[in-house]
């Protein structure tokens, strides 16, 4: 249990409390359930019909599964693109030579500092009057590209923390049989590290996937922009925009399952650390973070 | 494909002829295509007026025509069909172009994108409630208008004490997001309005709905497409109080002199007929909607 | 225009520092939202009580997995929109405090977890030492163990800041026009020749509010850090 650190193995009286705040705690629960409920119907949003209408198959053949796949395409794109930017930037931050390092550097420092809302309006507004890309593209295209500069930021520190989170003994070893430190980082810690970064790596796809729904900002035809589209056409605004959160949180949820199980997995074939960790904050150093 | 695309224009002018041709099939004599409006109006009293039963023939490959998709009553994608007034228009002179229904490849055309759209040659024209203004003829061209809306609101059915703009004041109104009609009403007829902007029109109508907004505004015949949905059958009214007036044109690229011609020569043959009459009442039946009969049928413009 | 006479024309033809004071009030009232919330929801995942605990768990769970533009428009679209629950009078006012109350409840989830790591972060000797030389319950808790789990906290929670500043522009979401992703665009939208620059001017605003946020905290947290 997580708390055991503050509590003592309780003995009978604080069982008896325990069992009694338990009890207030349940009623207090059901309590706010009655009244989110109470206020549903009173407003006549518990009707039948606003809810069934989200389990006809025009509903999910028109709007769901149409929105589902745009998210998941985008989420793709950025997730492989991200990817191969972190790496580039990453290594580019571990290389030997200091300009290198410094230019990599203010690039990732620069776009983990800047919202991705942002990022996505300028390339959809900035696409437009630029004319690279077909219009019907263009929305897609801001989304993959604002996620990719930002998430790809983000794993080019992952890049550099799994590095640098690797033993000093790996090193040192690498070097001790005559190893450059391009023959090590190549050889030996890139390895250990990519794959110490995996499950981070799944726990950044969530933060792409939940990212994804601001393109609904942007014009994009993602699951947001459908559900509420759908909301708006069959007078069931608030259950379609529920059943868009329940779809984020069922695939979220199992995509953090599988990073927790990657992690248990492959936790002996590195060195490395790997539970999920996060890049450190924009302009920090080294340091183990929680993401938002 | 800079090519091909010179080709379809050099066809739609042959097609024009011929369609110059087959609508006067009652014996006039086919004229200057400029005049060919005039022409075919006393040709076509016979006719149905129905444009599907013309002879849509001649035109060569697809017609790309840019179309909102969203907008019901005007253009709007059901699955793989798509109704409403603009789209009836643009079926009605693709046909007089010479393009059968099976030839036209529709395009979604939001607000934003359709002066990019038709300069980038990713649609040969565009019916989407299209504004002409004078800095839109900078970049592009303009056949039209084939319809004068203006800007309304919509209240809901039994709510009479909205009767125009001025008695917004302290009212909540609606529209969409990058769109000045709103501004314009707290700007000009009451300060004290409160405004919501929402990403589309089929939104403000929820909040319409439930009472957090009390009128939404924008085009009249926008308004009444929206009341007129199956959804929103007997829930609202257009004021029907307009207080501008916006010419719906048909967008092409610019230096389309020609092309321009033609499609005047289909929207007048269009009003002539009786079809535009029809598609206007089809497309906003229910709602107590009529266009404002001092501007409308509209005459097309001279082209540039 | 050179380069000079064009950031002066944006600077004089549009007020973009009070567009970020909107995004600085919203992220302030929201980081205090988000502490308080995030703080009782902590010490309830972390309580004895099994109710409290999966009612904490649970919560961690829905918001964490829920894009927050989803929550910003089921606030607007379904609470305000379809059961006509209203903060303010005033629109303008109206839609400024649901956003607050999104970006609060979206960001407490991971305050939650901020503060939960920083307590699982104290050594269990510490909570058997504090025990074994008499301190009760509320003693260890307040000697002992929370200032120490308070320190464990405080990079996680300078993080949590950073991603509340950042997203506090999808206040836009909200209705919230005055905040900055919205003036960007309208900003855009009609000097489209200079969007680069444009970007470029409210970027650098971030990078100005953000980085030293970050900096602090790691200087902050390495100060704090208890050596163990």
């Amino acid at each position: 249990m997580s708390g055991a650190v503050l509590f003592d193995t309780p003995g009978p009286r604080a069982r008896r409390n325990t069992l009694v705040a338990n009890a207030v705690g349940g009623v207090v629960l059901v309590g706010i359930v009655v009244l989110v409920l109470w206020k549903l119907g009173q407003e006549g949003q518990l009707e039948a019909s606003r809810w069934t209408s989200l389990l006809t198959s025009a509903a999910w053949v028109n709007y769901f599964l149409p929105g589902l796949q745009n998210t998941v395409v985008a989420a793709l794109y950025a997730v492989v693109l991200s990817m191969a930017f972190g790496l580039f930037f990453g290594l580019g931050r571990l290389a030997p030579y200091a300009w290198v390092r410094w230019v990599a550097g203010t690039v990732v420092e620069f776009f983990r500092a800047v919202p991705v809302l942002l990022m996505m309006i300028a390339l959809w507004l900035g696409l437009g009057f630029a004319k690279v890309v077909p219009a019907p593209q263009i929305p897609l295209v801001a989304v993959v590209v604002a996620l990719t500069l930002y998430n790809g930021s983000v794993i080019a520190e992952l890049v550099r923390s799994g590095v640098h989170g690797l033993p000093k003994g790996q090193r040192e070893a690498a070097a001790a049989i005559g190893m450059t430190h391009t023959q090590s980082l190549r050889l030996v810690e890139l390895p250990q590290a990519l794959i110490a970064m995996l499950p981070s790596l799944v726990s950044q796809f969530v933060i792409i996937l939940k990212d994804s729904a601001l393109g609904y900002i942007v014009t994009f035809n993602e699951l947001l922009q459908l559900s509420r589209q759908f909301g708006a056409a069959n007078g069931n605004m608030l259950q379609s925009l529920a059943l868009c959160a329940a779809i984020f949180i069922t695939i979220n949820w199992l995509l953090t399952r599988f990073a927790d199980w990657v992690a248990t997995r492959l936790s002996h074939r590195t060195s490395g650390r790997t539970t999920p960790h996060v890049a450190p904050p924009p302009g920090a150093e080294r340091e183990e973070q929680v993401a938002a | 494909m800079r090519n091909t695309r010179v080709t379809i224009v050099g066809l739609a002018a042959v097609a024009a002829m011929t369609l110059a041709a087959c609508t006067s099939d009652a014996g006039t004599t086919p004229e200057e295509t400029s005049a060919a409006g005039e022409a075919t109006a006393v040709a076509t009293d016979d006719a149905s007026g129905d444009a599907a039963a013309a002879d849509c023939s001649g035109g060569d490959g697809t017609l790309r025509i840019g179309i909102k998709f969203d907008q019901p009553g005007l253009g709007f994608q059901d699955g793989s069909t798509y109704t409403g007034f603009d789209v009836d228009v643009a079926k009605y002179v693709a046909c007089q172009l010479g393009y059968a229904e099976d030839q036209i490849e529709f395009v979604s055309s939001p607000s934003a994108q359709r002066e990019n759209l038709l300069q980038t040659g990713q649609v040969d024209m565009i019916f989407a409630t299209y504004s002409i203004t004078d800095a839109r003829k900078e970049v592009v061209d303009f056949a039209g208008p084939y319809f004068v809306a203006g800007q309304d609101l919509l209240v809901r059915a039994d709510d009479d004490s909205i009767t125009g703009p001025e008695d917004l004041e302290g009212k909540n109104l609606c529209s969409v997001t990058g769109s000045t009609s709103a501004q314009k009403i707290k700007d000009n007829y009451a300060t004290g309005v409160n405004l919501l902007e929402q990403p589309g029109y089929a939104d403000c109508v929820t909040v319409l709905e439930s009472g957090q907004v009390d009128a939404v505004t924008t085009d009249d015949i926008i308004l009444a497409g929206l009341a007129a949905t199956p959804a929103n059958q007997g829930k609202f009214k257009v004021v029907g109080n307009p207080f501008s007036e916006e010419n719906y044109g048909v967008g092409l690229p610019k230096g389309s002199t020609e092309r321009c011609e033609e499609i005047n020569a289909a929207i007048t043959e269009m009003i002539d007929s009786g079809a535009w009459e029809e598609a206007v009442t089809a497309n906003t039946e229910g709602t107590g909607y009529t266009p404002n009969a001092d501007l409308n049928p509209p005459t097309p413009a001279a082209c540039a | 225009m050179s380069l000079f006479e064009q950031i002066g024309f944006l600077f004089t033809s549009y007020d973009i520092p009070a567009a970020f004071w909107v995004n600085i009030q919203l992220s302030f009232w929201a980081a205090i939202g988000a502490l308080v919330i995030g703080t009782v929801l902590g010490l309830m995942r972390v309580s004895p009580v099994p109710s409290l605990r999966w009612l904490g768990t649970s919560y961690v769970t829905l918001l964490r997995n829920t894009p927050l533009t989803v929550i910003m428009l089921f606030l607007v679209l379904g609470v305000w929109g379809q059961l006509k629950i209203e903060l303010a009078p005033d629109f303008n006012t109206n839609f400024f405090l649901f956003a607050i109350v999104g970006l609060a409840i979206y960001h407490a989830a991971f305050v939650c977890e901020a503060v939960r790591s920083g307590i699982n972060t104290v050594p269990l000797g510490q909570a058997e030492a504090a025990r074994a030389i008499g301190l009760s319950f509320l003693p260890a808790a307040r000697l002992v163990l929370l200032p120490q789990a308070v320190r464990g906290a405080v990079a996680p929670l300078g993080n949590v800041l950073i991603a509340l500043i950042k997203n506090s522009t999808v206040a836009a979401a909200a209705s919230v026009a005055t905040e900055t992703s919205s003036v960007m665009k309208t900003m855009i939208e009609f000097n489209g020749n200079m969007t680069v620059l444009i970007f470029m001017i409210f970027a650098l605003g971030y990078v100005i509010l953000v980085v030293p946020i970050g900096l602090l905290t790691t200087w902050g947290s390495r100060r704090l850090a208890v050596s163990r």
